[in-house]
């Protein structure tokens, strides 16, 4: 039984490209948390500046200047890229702009020295597509990430945002939505991995009475930000996936909770949802049909535990984010004791392409078990940090050393952490290892929202498991015994090992704990806490050893036992260490051998970077 | 407690805030996050007052609620808030020496939030989001990028000037 719909997708896609089209010479500015943070805001200014003359000054009758979301590129923010041109500008500051706009835009003549330099070749490169880091990606959700004005419906229509809606409202089968995304293989892309098809269908199997669903923007894992980048980028897509879901499992309602930290995102969405909705394509009598959305934002509070689901459903209501036995599950009782269906960002993200190309097209993507595409932040000491999306697996050694440019510096590849404060390490062994979903489970560590930490040399694995611990501990919600206990005799455990007084012993009572507090949590948290000591015990014991028999960081990093010296041979006496120490523990004069009052030195290492003789050494 | 702290709080804003989200219990949480804006800090009396006022609610369950998440503060916090972000990609990089140099140039000790002169209040995040740019540093709204324990001291030194 199709129904009709009063808006005509395929017009208003015309019409949106046509608009485009009058827009001239686009200059696309990366406008996301990280390029702002670059200064981009006054790259554009300088831009429509000069953009008002561009009819007089060049052979282009009008230039638009469209702030985009992030391209996931951004330690080489701000990036400016101009489509007609065929190119690519990187760390692009204000004092720029003017060249650019003389050379290349009034001359045809590309800024050579803004053009990003590949590592390995030192060649320069102009074309977005020819960057090592975008080549070798595969983008779905973050398809039109950085190509689009994020604030703007119409440019969101012109890439087909709202067309899966559309199609679905007019068929009308929400069995068949269901049905599609079973056939695709996608999986929960907020770290469970649970089937998304499977989780709808449970929902929908509630007849009659209000249902919810929500969507999980509460990205806490530290060092993820791909839903960060969907949010801001490409908020349309996310209220389309949503959409869809509501249609496909009968709800009116649903919130959207995003973690305060991302006031951006939260900017884009409230922008988003109202023009979604004067359009049409959201709230009441959606494109003329009968089917009602009505969507509100939630914003988070800093809580980590807040991203289980419960917990979640529990900090929507206005409650501490604590997390509650489960059965029930959300599908039946959730948000409101009502039936809730809760999806991570990049999953929603993925559904309007899967209802678009088919979900034979999604599942062409990835492994037997792990179908599509999977988005990693990946940042730590490797060459080009960002955010990448990857078919599933995709092994290490493709994203660390070909997208990723290899390790910073010239240095050693140490070991991934994957997964945050869940995840646990791979280390050069797993280079070759298909990630998946269950790969990375029979290794030890799970693939988790998606971050990806580079170690190199230079890391203390042990002083890493240590930053974990504290982080679970600190966010251990308090309710089971076995966590709020547990987490915290483990932290007890590793920050003696990091201050030089652990002992053997110790290691066999960690790896106790460990399993009891796995075995005994109510919640992920709980569960997954472990995994960092778990899997660094694993590949890296022999460091925790030489912590604890050696009293030695093979990394020099656990302050407690490393010394910073001043060489007598080197010093000259050129005071500027002592000026650079934040809390004056260098003493000494002009010409003459500085030292170091180890009482008050801090260990921050200040004056060994400062010291132009190197002659100040951590030992 | 910092002697910025006002002594008689403005209840009747409060009123203000909570008409503005709805009396309703699920909106506790934003209506706190819009106190805060506006005290810097969650009062006491703030809080007694919003949970006799929301039915549902009691004075304990708003303490409840403002003592489990990160962002509420009992305590005023300073004009500058700087936040210092501690997620792994910034840990990695080194965001604890940037945080220590922090600490030496504002003289905060451990367990110290606020200044005592009310300017700065400091405080380690989990995540801004923003891992391409480690290590990162917020000062209210503005990030500053790719800190050092040096670059830091410019830009304490630069608010330094402007607050003289």
């Amino acid at each position: 039984m199709t129904k009709n719909i009063n808006i005509d997708i395929n017009v208003e896609q015309e019409k949106a490209k046509q608009h485009i089209v009058e827009q001239g010479l686009r200059v696309l500015v990366c406008a996301g948390t990280g390029c702002v943070a670059n200064g981009s805001l006054k790259v554009i200014e300088k831009f429509k500046e000069l953009g008002a003359e561009v009819s007089t000054l060049t052979d282009y009758d009008k230039m638009t200047i469209v702030p985009t979301g992030c391209h996931g590129f951004c330690e080489q923010g701000v990036l400016v890229i101009i489509p007609e041109k065929d190119i690519t500008y990187v760390k692009v500051k204000e004092a720029d702009v003017e060249e650019i706009f003389e050379s290349h835009i009034k001359n045809n003549v590309p800024v050579e020295r803004l053009l990003y330099t590949d590592p390995h070749t030192n060649q320069h490169v102009h074309k977005n597509e020819d960057i090592n880091f975008y080549a070798k990606q595969t983008r779905t959700a973050l398809a039109n990430c950085g190509h689009i004005d994020a604030e703007s419906l119409e440019e969101a229509i012109s890439v087909r945002g709202y067309e899966a809606l559309a199609k679905a409202l007019e068929a009308n089968d929400p069995d068949a939505v269901i049905k599609e995304i079973e056939e695709s293989g996608l999986r929960g892309r907020g770290g469970g991995g649970f089937p998304t098809g499977r989780k709808w269908r449970f929902t929908a199997m509630n007849k009659g009475g209000k249902s919810y669903v929500v969507c999980n923007g509460d990205e806490g894992d530290p060092g993820a930000f791909m839903d960060r980048s969907v949010m801001e980028g490409d908020p349309h897509k996310l209220l389309e996936g949503m959409a869809i879901s509501a249609f496909a499992i009968r709800a009116d309602e649903g919130y959207i909770y995003v973690r305060a930290e991302y006031p951006l995102a939260i900017k884009r969405l409230r922008k988003a949802i109202d023009d979604a909705e004067k359009a049409g394509y959201l709230g009441k009598n959606i494109l003329g049909t009968d089917f009602n959305f009505e969507l509100h934002i939630k914003e988070g509070a800093g809580a980590f535990v807040c991203g289980e689901e419960t917990a979640l459903i529990a900090s929507i209501e206005g409650e501490r984010g604590m997390p509650r036995a489960k059965p029930p599950f959300p599908a039946n009782k959730g948000l409101f004791g009502r039936p809730t269906l809760i999806n991570n960002v990049e999953t929603l993200a993925n559904v309007p392409t899967i209802l678009l190309n088919g979900a034979g097209w999604f599942s062409s993507f990835g492994t037997e078990t792990s179908k599509g595409t999977k988005t990693f932040a990946l940042t730590g000491e490797v060459n080009n940090t960002g955010l990448i999306e990857v078919p599933m697996g995709t092994t290490l050694r493709k994203i660390v050393f070909d997208i990723g440019g290899g390790i910073r510096g010239g240095k050693k590849f140490k070991a991934v952490q994957i997964g945050g404060p869940s995840g646990g390490c791979l280390t050069e062994e797993h280079l070759d290892l298909p990630m998946d979903y269950d790969n990375l489970i029979k290794a030890g560590a799970m693939v988790g929202s998606g971050g990806l930490v580079v170690l190199n040399e230079d890391t203390c694995i042990v002083e890493i498991a240590r930053f974990f611990m504290n982080f679970t501990q600190n966010e251990s919600c308090g309710k089971c015994v076995p966590c709020r206990e547990g987490t915290k005799q483990m932290l007890k455990i590793l920050e003696k090992i990091v201050a030089g007084k652990g002992e053997m012993e110790d290691l066999d009572v960690l790896e106790e704990l460990a399993i009891a507090v796995k075995d005994g949590s109510l919640c992920g948290l709980g569960k997954t806490a472990p995994n960092p000591v778990l899997s660094t015990l694993k590949y890296f014991r022999d460091e925790y050893i030489s912590h604890i028999k050696d009293k030695k960081c093979p990394a020099g990093v656990c302050t407690a036992m490393k010394t910073i010296v001043i060489k007598e041979d080197l010093c000259k006496g050129c005071t500027k260490c002592a000026r650079i120490c934040p809390v004056s523990a260098i003493s000494g004069t002009v010409k003459n051998v500085h030292v170091i009052d180890q009482e008050k030195c801090i260990k921050c290492e200040a004056c060994v970077s400062a010291c132009p003789f190197k002659a100040i050494v951590k030992e | 407690m910092s002697t910025q702290s006002p002594s008689k709080v403005d209840l009747a804003k409060v009123g203000e805030i909570i008409n503005t989200y709805g009396a309703k219990k699920s909106n506790l949480i934003a209506i706190l996050q819009k106190v805060q804006e506006e005290f810097r800090y969650l009062p006491e009396e703030v809080m007694i007052y919003i949970g006799t006022k929301i039915e549902g609610l009691s004075p304990a369950t708003v303490y409840g609620v403002a003592t489990f998440y990160a962002q509420f503060s009992l305590e005023p916090k300073g004009k500058y808030e700087i936040k210092v972000c501690d997620g792994t990609a910034c840990h990695v990089r080194g965001s604890m020496p940037v945080l220590n140099a922090i600490k030496a140039k504002l003289n905060i000790k451990d367990g110290q939030l606020t200044t005592d002169d009310g300017l700065f209040s400091l405080e380690t995040v989990s995540c801004l989001g923003a891992c391409g740019l480690a290590p990162v540093v917020v000062i209210n709204e503005k990030v500053y990028p790719q800190m050092t324990s040096d670059a830091m001291k410019i830009v304490l030194d630069t608010i330094f000037q402007e607050e003289a």
